[in-house]
């Protein structure tokens, strides 16, 4: 199982443009990377969560700070 | 072992495509989603913006509709592709400038491409006969399935017996007997599916859920290609259609004003590629200056529009600040515009 962290700059874009950033580099990853999506558009609360309980990965935190809402999930590519 | 067929379905978000999916999950197809984005959806955008908005969900309804049917969904971007759908349609337009028969056949032809690639058996799609001007007619979904190479691989579940036999049901996958007939505008058949599937929640988007339907929003576009040297647009130039009150001051001269803190915010995150004017002395809306000031009198008619969007609207003078976009800033003091000398030929 690979850890590693990677980041995805998803500020001033609507949803579901942080969806589709995070899917695009969520597809590039192995089972137990990290990823750590920041945003601006309050509509990830909701979204980026959905989509990952869709496609089974799984939503470790989600913070605010600074009008910005980060959110870490876990890459779980298991079917 | 009999092998378990795949369907990829185009899910919108609305009910019609919620009833298809579980239709076919009803009869043993695995089924996952594929959302298409091209920048005029109605969702997203306006509601996370707006705070008129804020009682409303913040959700992806085609999202919501994926987890409620338990399927994955594969939202993909076609912002750049569908351009050549929107500005050459070779349907032409409906009402608007929706363009719904050309794109109904690009995201098919995308769903085709789709299957291909990951070993998909076929494409369902809640479309209805006769429930669109366009293209949900007996005559043009024909077309759709001919011009998108989806032929006898796409299946309308809701309305399949009212088609050719396809593929999937001649192959056994799919028993005919228990796909619908329904046809015309009315929703009373979906709604009673939608109860039978004990479906209680779901989207109904008065017109669609695009915004090339929306009267309001196809004068503004139509503007923005009728003044500017090419049709061709970003992303942001059709965002910014759905932001603030508009103005046309001149061909080379729009100002877009927000028209609440939502927007204003939002907005906020453009200074840097347009020039903005804004209110000092009062609290008010932010305006982003699309184009640029010929005339002395554009700048004071812009200002004084400006300062009639703030909260000195009734004050005998308002200041304001021009900012360009590299930063530098100019102050300004004016008298608010009076309702009446508000141009009703510059509102878009």
């Amino acid at each position: 199982m690979s850890n590693e962290l990677h980041y995805v700059d998803a500020r001033r874009l609507l949803c579901p443009l942080p969806v589709i950033r995070a899917q695009d580099a969520v597809a590039q990853l192995k089972t137990g990377d990290k990823v750590v999506v920041t945003s601006t558009d309050p509509g990830v609360k909701a979204d980026i969560p959905a989509w990952c309980r869709i496609n089974g990965h799984e939503v470790i935190d989600i913070k605010e700070q600074d009008n910005e809402i980060i959110i870490t999930l876990c890459v779980n590519h298991k079917e | 072992m009999k092998q378990k067929r795949k369907a990829v379905a185009l899910i919108s978000g609305g009910l019609d495509s919620m009833l298809a999916v579980k239709v076919i999950q009803e009869q043993g197809i695995l089924v996952e989603g594929i959302n298409f984005f091209t920048g005029f959806c109605v969702e997203g955008h306006t509601h996370a913006v707006r705070k008129k908005h804020k009682d409303k969900q913040k959700r992806n309804n085609a999202l919501w509709v994926a987890e409620q049917l338990g399927i994955k969904l594969h939202i993909v971007d076609v912002v750049d592709e569908y351009k050549d759908i929107l500005l050459n349609p070779v349907h032409g337009y409906g009402k608007n400038v929706n363009p719904c028969l050309d794109c109904k056949t690009f995201m098919v032809k995308k769903a085709v491409q789709w299957i291909k690639e990951h070993d998909f058996d076929f494409i369902i799609t809640g479309e209805v006969v006769g429930q669109r001007p366009m293209s949900q007619r007996r005559e043009t979904m024909p077309v759709v399935a001919k011009e998108s190479g989806g032929d006898d691989l796409l299946v309308r579940p809701l309305c399949a017996r009212q088609l050719p036999e396809t593929l999937p049901e001649r192959e056994g996958w799919l028993d005919r007997d228990r796909l619908y007939d329904f046809s015309g505008r009315t929703r009373k058949p979906q709604m009673a599916l939608a109860q039978q599937f004990g479906f209680k929640d779901y989207a109904q988007p008065a017109g669609g859920c695009c915004m090339l339907t929306d009267e309001n929003y196809a004068i503004k576009l139509q503007d923005m290609w009728h003044n500017r040297p090419s049709r061709n647009y970003e992303l942001d130039d059709i965002i910014m259609l759905k932001m603030g009150r508009h103005f046309r001051l001149a061909p080379y001269l729009k100002l877009i004003i927000g028209r609440e803190e939502g927007e204003n915010r939002f907005m906020q995150g453009y200074k840097n590629q347009f020039m903005s004017i804004f209110p000092t002395s009062h609290p008010g809306a932010l305006c982003l200056v699309d184009g640029e000031f010929k005339t002395d009198q554009e700048k004071q008619q812009a200002l004084a529009l400006v300062a009639r969007y703030s909260q000195g609207k009734n004050a005998a003078q308002v200041t304001l600040t021009i900012r360009q976009s590299d930063g530098t800033e100019q102050n300004f003091t004016i008298a608010p515009m009076a309702p009446e000398n508000i141009n009703r030929e510059w509102i878009i």
